[in-house]
């Protein structure tokens, strides 16, 4: 059977790792080299590094960095941040990260996502969509780090960019980002219906039970970022990584 | 020396990786004479089927492939799309395979049990009904990763090395004498992956 995979998700510019609550405040966490030997010796099920500073700033997620983290990794790599056009994501691919995520661009120009799945495989290529509630507290999907409003459902998004070719959808839900709260389950419900594809919940996950949560909304993955990188209420730095037991357990029973 | 067969698809460095940290002896090379002369050979593969096969045939290295896996008869173990490359034909791109073991590769079903079933199959599954070397030591509790959208079914059970479950039972690996195809990706698979990739070099 089919294990859920619980994926640490972390946050990089310029000099390191960042974790912030509701994609604002960041707070510096460490060395990025460092935190993926941790989790790679804990054995995670997958990590997930995006370069926040890198859409704003007009370019993508360095290659360099990513062959350095990768050759920490022996787990699936996915990496995102600023990526807008095949050959980037190629060599991204090439440079030793299993599967890309693209997500400002992706919105704007969904081609992007079908041009990565012809050429890598549908299984290599995710898209994220971070999800707002404005004053309306109706789910908007946003880009540019959570800065701007598309205006459009993330469900309708979701479809759009399953159907471009995108092999899962990382789902992030900007308002509970960092709060520990527990994930936005009515939307991971609605994206879960709407599209066959995996899809990994993200924001708000506080403890492993709110993990159970998510899965019975319908997601396949779950992952987090505070709760794998603070500890305690003071939000003192610490890496961490449940074992395999902690995690049966938070799952009561596999999914598959 | 293992050999990791550079068609011009997809990672390679994570499967050169992979045996440095074990401390084996393998190189990246896509020339006839490197192929001839290895003791082992690893095809991997990523992405679409047809592409895959239409880069080896591009690049002349069937012929070479063929003499090892068939004539000389020495190990060889694909991966991933690598192993589905070893099968007759693939519905992806509808195109054939090296044909060296029988069965197919056909695209998981969008439904199973009457329950809508998630494609890609993406993550770590166990394998069951271990029947090659290459899960030497390994148990029921180990977990392997996956990522496809097309499995493969053999004519013959025989030929199956591993069943995985996903809304049904698939070849997590197939095996023919000296040709070996592991579905899932070792060199992405923690400390049970790194033992299957051990054990292809010394016990296959």
């Amino acid at each position: 059977m089919l294990s859920v995979r619980v994926i640490p998700l972390l946050l990089f510019r310029r000099d390191g790792l960042y974790k912030g609550i509701g994609f604002r405040d960041h707070k510096y966490v460490g060395d990025v080299l460092n935190a993926v030997r941790i989790f790679a010796q804990k054995q995670a099920h997958e990590v997930i590094l995006l370069d926040i500073a890198a859409t704003a700033e007009g370019r993508s997620i360095a290659l360099d960095l990513v062959s350095r983290v990768a050759q920490e990794c022996m787990m699936p790599l996915t990496v995102g941040g600023g990526i807008t056009d095949v050959a980037t994501a190629q060599a991204l691919l090439n440079a030793g990260a299993e599967k890309v995520t693209v997500n400002s661009h992706a919105l704007a120009h969904p081609d992007v996502i079908g041009e990565i799945a012809a050429l890598s495989g549908s299984q290599s290529v995710i898209a994220a969509i971070d999800v707002g509630r404005g004053d309306n507290r109706c789910p908007e999907s946003l880009t540019h780090c959570g800065s701007r409003w598309t205006g459009r459902h993330p469900v309708e998004v979701a479809g759009e960019l399953v159907a471009a070719g995108a092999g899962e959808i990382l789902l992030t839900a900007v308002d509970r980002d960092g709060t520990g709260q527990g994930f936005d389950l009515e939307v991971i419900a609605g994206v879960a219906e709407a599209v066959s594809v995996p899809v990994i919940a993200c924001g708000g996950a506080g403890k492993l039970s709110h993990f159970r949560d998510a899965v019975a909304a319908g997601a396949a993955a779950v992952a987090a970022g505070s709760l794998f990188v603070f500890h305690g209420r003071r939000r003192a730095v610490l890496i961490s990584y449940p074992d395999g037991e902690e995690i049966g357990t938070a799952f009561g029973e596999e999914v598959g | 020396m293992i050999i990791i067969v550079d068609y011009g698809v997809g990672n390679l460095t994570s499967v050169h990786k992979a045996f440095r940290k074990l401390r084996i002896e393998a190189n990246i090379s896509s020339t006839v004479a490197d192929i001839g002369n290895a003791d082992k050979l690893l095809l991997p593969g990523v992405g679409n089927f047809a592409t895959c096969m239409q880069r080896l045939e591009e690049r002349g290295l069937r012929p070479a492939l063929e003499k090892f896996a068939l004539v000389d008869r020495k190990p060889l173990l694909g991966i991933c799309v690598g192993m589905q490359m070893l099968t007759e034909h693939s519905e992806e791109g509808d195109a054939p395979g090296l044909a060296w073991i029988p069965g197919r590769a056909a695209r998981f079903p969008e439904t199973a049990n009457d329950a809508p079933l998630r494609v890609p199959h993406v993550g770590w599954n166990a394998v069951h009904d271990r029947s090659s070397p290459l899960f030497d030591g390994l148990n029921d509790d180990d977990r392997y990763y996956f990522a496809h959208s097309y499995y493969v079914s053999c004519d013959d059970g025989a030929r199956i090395a591993g069943h995985s479950h996903y809304g049904m039972d698939f070849a997590a690996a197939i095996c023919r004498e000296n040709i070996f195809g592991a579905q899932f990706h070792p060199e992405k698979s923690h400390l049970a992956g790194l033992a299957v990739l051990r054990n292809f070099a010394e016990k296959c």
